[in-house]
């Protein structure tokens, strides 16, 4: 019991760092895709959408020979910190940022879509510089979007397999998340446990994605 | 001060040029027909929309593609109303006034207490922008507009989508701004009455190209820019066929219609030649029969299509047909009741005047 308290505790860190990280990153990004014009936009869209069609073993597998000591990144890394990225936590936090990428772009690209040109040039004559004019009106109209990639990337995140495997191991508090339990349940033939744990996680998702739907519901702004 | 644009705009297919110098002071209303590219002017006068050429401000330099000098939208320190209005749907009326005071290098509270009582906003700061009716929501777009400090207020046909009553109610209200804040105001409109009310001087434009500039009521009445305004010109073009002329009497009679009309004598004119003469609506009367002993000659029968009263003057504008072509008479609004008027009654246009159109 310790140990799967242990595994949940570590999965919401896992999933809270995930999603945090990605909200500061993708936030540009996603003004970035929603706004330009320019050729290559469809391929950056194209990038940030592949994780959502590749097998998590592909990207587990090129983690993996990133973050080995032997490559560029990964011994760089251990130069800097001191300790590997392979089979830790961090580089667990580094693949799900990943993993996670389209849950965080789409929903937000998509409200930053809906905020109209038209209300940004207003900020703009009223003398808002653009980076204000993001926070005081775009990021706030987009409220909706950064609740549903927020919710969705955490989710997405605490149902990782794959790449963990892959990359993470199962080391108890340091890559060993509810997933990998799970699977080790059912591996050892340990049903009655295995069936609690996959009853946890699809309340856990249905909660998860019913908050999604009714927000979508409710914090409409009407614009007209 | 001026404000000097000399800018080329393209669109797709579209180009827009304009090259002239408007005084900073007053109304200017940039006016003509839709699809001429006042509201593009307008855009890329606010820095929204793309444009190459030179903008200067007084003594600033807001564009000068030349040099790669393009000065974005938020340092222009210009006031924007737009059509719809653009209230931000987030914020309740106060804020979207707060939102404009707190960037504006200087609004104190008193500008902030004249804006609110000159646009009768102090019952309404604490209402949802989604509450106000379309006329609520531009003077609370005008309220912003000002609070911002503006150096140049750019309004793009702020009540083009309010019904004719919104409209009566605001105008009191843009007229008032112009009077009490003295920011000179570049007004986009397709509508005379807004432009002979609110505007100074008016810069007609059409097919993207600056048609005249001046004084309103000078450019109004240009021939050449009337027929660039066609439907808001007060009068009608018509088409009448030379019959003859009368060199004793120096008349040349023409077919109007059904009936024949005379006027000073054009002798370059040949019998059979179709021209277009030009019929201000205010040298039109209207008789109910035919009147004997009256000096005007020229009276033809017509029928009446319709009646347009303003409700701002004591006119009104009656569009009658002879034959195929039409006529308009400017009469009052007490002759039109007394005679009682309506689309469908036959009666004779009194032709006072008649001139040609070059």
């Amino acid at each position: 019991m310790g140990d799967l308290l242990t595994a949940i505790s570590l999965t919401a860190k896992l999933a809270g760092v995930t999603t945090l990280l990605l909200l500061l990153i993708v936030t540009p990004l996603a003004w970035w895709l929603a706004r330009s014009k320019r050729w290559f936009k469809p391929f950056v869209e194209a990038v940030t959408a592949l994780p959502l069609v590749l097998p998590p073993t592909v990207l587990g597998f090129y983690l993996l020979l990133l973050f080995s000591p032997e490559a560029l990144l990964g011994s760089a890394w251990v130069e800097l910190t001191g300790s590997t990225l392979t089979f830790s936590f961090t580089g667990l936090v580094f693949a799900s940022m990943l993993y996670s990428l389209p849950f965080m772009v789409q929903p937000l690209q998509t409200a930053f879509e809906a905020v109209d040109d038209e209300l940004m040039h207003a900020a703009a004559s009223l003398g808002a510089s653009p980076l204000d004019a993001f926070f005081s009106i775009a990021c706030p109209l987009a409220l909706r979007g950064f609740l549903s990639a927020g919710i969705l990337t955490f989710a997405h995140t605490v149902g990782e397999f794959g790449v963990v495997l892959m990359v993470g191991g199962s080391l108890p508090g340091e890559t060993r998340v509810i997933s990998i339990v799970l699977y080790e349940y059912v591996e050892t033939l340990r049903f009655d446990e295995a069936h609690d744990l996959a009853l946890l996680l699809v309340v856990f998702s249905f909660v998860v994605l019913s908050t999604v739907y009714l927000l979508n519901r409710r914090l409409r702004f009407r614009i007209t | 001060m001026t404000l000097q644009m000399d800018l080329t705009v393209s669109a797709g297919d579209f180009c827009l040029r304009v090259g002239e110098s408007i005084p900073l002071a007053g109304c200017t209303a940039v006016f003509g027909p839709s699809g001429a590219g006042k509201s593009t002017l307008l855009r890329s006068l606010a820095g929204f929309q793309p444009a190459t050429g030179r903008i200067r401000f007084d003594d600033t330099v807001w564009l000068d593609s030349s040099r790669g000098v393009d000065m974005p939208s938020h340092t222009r320190r210009l006031g924007y109303v737009f059509q719809h209005g653009q209230l931000f749907p987030h914020l309740d009326v106060e804020g979207n006034l707060r939102f404009a005071q707190r960037r504006s290098p200087s609004t104190g509270p008193m500008q902030w207490d004249r804006v609110v009582a000159e646009l009768d906003l102090g019952a309404m700061l604490v209402r949802t922008v989604q509450s106000l009716s379309g006329g609520e929501r531009q003077r609370v777009a005008l309220a912003r507009a000002l609070l911002s400090s503006p150096r140049l207020l750019l309004l793009d046909e702020p009540l083009s989508a309010l019904d004719n009553q919104r409209k009566v109610e605001i105008l009191p209200f843009l007229e008032r701004v112009k009077h009490e804040f003295q920011v000179p105001m570049l007004y986009v409109s397709h509508s005379l009455d807004e432009v002979a009310r609110l505007a100074d001087r008016v810069l007609v434009l059409a097919e993207g190209e600056v048609k005249a500039l001046g004084e309103t009521v000078s450019v109004l009445e240009r021939l050449d820019v009337q027929s660039v305004t066609g439907r808001f010109e007060a009068g009608a073009i018509i088409t009448a066929a030379v019959t003859g002329h009368d060199h004793a009497r120096m008349l040349t009679s023409l077919r109007l219609g059904d009936a024949l009309i005379t006027m000073p004598l054009l002798p370059h004119l040949i019998a059979g030649q179709v021209v277009h003469l030009r019929i201000r609506s205010r040298d039109v009367a209207i008789a109910l029969q035919r009147p004997e002993g009256i000096s005007i000659r020229n009276m033809v029968p017509a029928r009446i299509l319709d009646i347009v009263a303003d409700p701002t003057s004591p006119f009104a504008e009656v569009l009658l047909q002879t034959g195929s072509e039409h006529l308009r008479a400017r009469i009052t609004r007490a002759a039109a009741e007394d005679l009682g008027l309506t689309p469908g009654l036959d009666v004779h246009a009194l032709i006072k005047s008649v001139a040609f159109d070059h």
